[in-house]
């Protein structure tokens, strides 16, 4: 019996969600893990104040290193994000991140979906500059400590991973919540529902791990490849992807989550996802 | 000779080695135990309450 690609590729994303979530019985106790898998960073996007959390959020240790008073930069966050980005580019959002396998769940609620306007997907590049990399190390307090800006007043994954689950277990901490917890709760109506209509609505819009690996697509070592001398131009490959790229066009867009669709859509097998980079084919650096 | 050597490198290597060289140097000044404290305690501002 031959396992489709996506079959396959649900299976790793089960796995990925699995092993960033095992704690599950924290959930039920409203307590986080605190072992040692903590220091490692997780590639996709998952909180670390999720109570059913193994590893750190890469983007919340980006902040919270930069933030702090002994450093100002993370090397090792930011180190973590460009060896994967380099090796994977967006493959780590299409295979490996906890929060992209949850948005194709809800997308698979039967609801019309539509295509968002190309200049929103550039959101996600001004959250990365502005509350990512300036204000943690901006927006300091009076001892110059800076706050993961992101995380506070953004990240839609925590409120849900972390502060829901937290708050269900934990009722003392609902009653501490404020204008910021209205904010971020506001955030996360908007992401959820955006996500029923717009297939991976958070990663296209709001993601700032997204926005690094994207960039990082373009020259990632590991990338989806085009032969331009087989493709009919049938226009299979644009229809089905869920990240609204036409391969054709644009084979190393900073969309491209490399889901492989488009390959499994091909008649004629023109597309490929591979570390071969032959000349005459879109992708060779 | 060095300049087309240097020509076939792919620059998805160069990044790769530079951020593996970035992880080194901040495991060596220490950012990792930063990393393990944040991770360990509930971040008020992550769940919407900082």
């Amino acid at each position: 019996m031959k396992i489709s690609a996506n079959i396959k590729r649900r299976l790793l994303q089960t796995v990925a969600f699995g092993y960033s979530n095992p704690f599950l019985p924290n959930l039920i106790k409203g307590d986080i893990y605190k072992g040692k898998f903590k220091n490692f960073c997780n590639p996709g996007m998952n909180c670390y104040s999720c109570p059913a959390a193994s590893l750190a959020c890469p983007i919340g240790a980006m902040q919270a290193v930069s933030g702090s008073l002994d450093f100002g930069f993370s090397f090792y966050a930011v180190g973590i994000i460009l060896a994967i980005g380099a090796v994977c580019g967006r493959w780590i959002c299409g295979f490996l991140c906890p929060f992209g396998f949850f948005q194709d769940i809800i997308a698979k609620i039967p609801l019309p979906k539509f295509k968002i306007p190309k200049f929103l997907t550039y959101i996600k590049y001004i959250l990365l500059l502005v509350f990512v990399l300036i204000l943690p190390v901006a927006l300091t307090d009076y001892m110059g400590m800076g706050k993961p800006a992101y995380c506070e007043y953004i990240c839609p994954v925590g409120t849900l991973e972390g502060g829901l689950t937290l708050m269900a277990a934990n009722p003392e901490l609902a009653d501490a919540t404020g204008n910021i917890f209205l904010l971020k709760i506001s955030i996360l109506v908007i992401t959820l529902t955006g996500c029923l209509f717009i297939r991976r609505f958070f990663c296209k819009v709001l993601c700032p791990l997204g926005a690094l690996y994207g960039l990082l697509n373009k020259i990632s070592i590991f990338r989806l490849q085009i032969d331009k001398t087989l493709c009919i131009n049938c226009g299979k490959c644009a229809d089905v992807c869920d990240m609204d790229v036409d391969p054709v066009k644009e084979c190393m867009s900073s969309e491209c989550i490399r889901c492989g669709k488009c390959v499994s859509s091909c008649p004629k097998n023109a597309l490929k996802i591979s570390m071969d980079h032959r000349d005459g084919v879109c992708g060779p650096l | 000779m060095m300049g087309k050597f240097l020509s076939k490198i792919k620059p998805g290597y160069i990044f790769l080695i530079a951020g593996l060289t970035a992880i080194a140097f901040g495991v060596l000044r220490g950012e990792v135990s930063m990393v393990f404290h944040k991770a360990v305690n509930i971040c008020l501002e992550c769940i919407g309450l900082g």
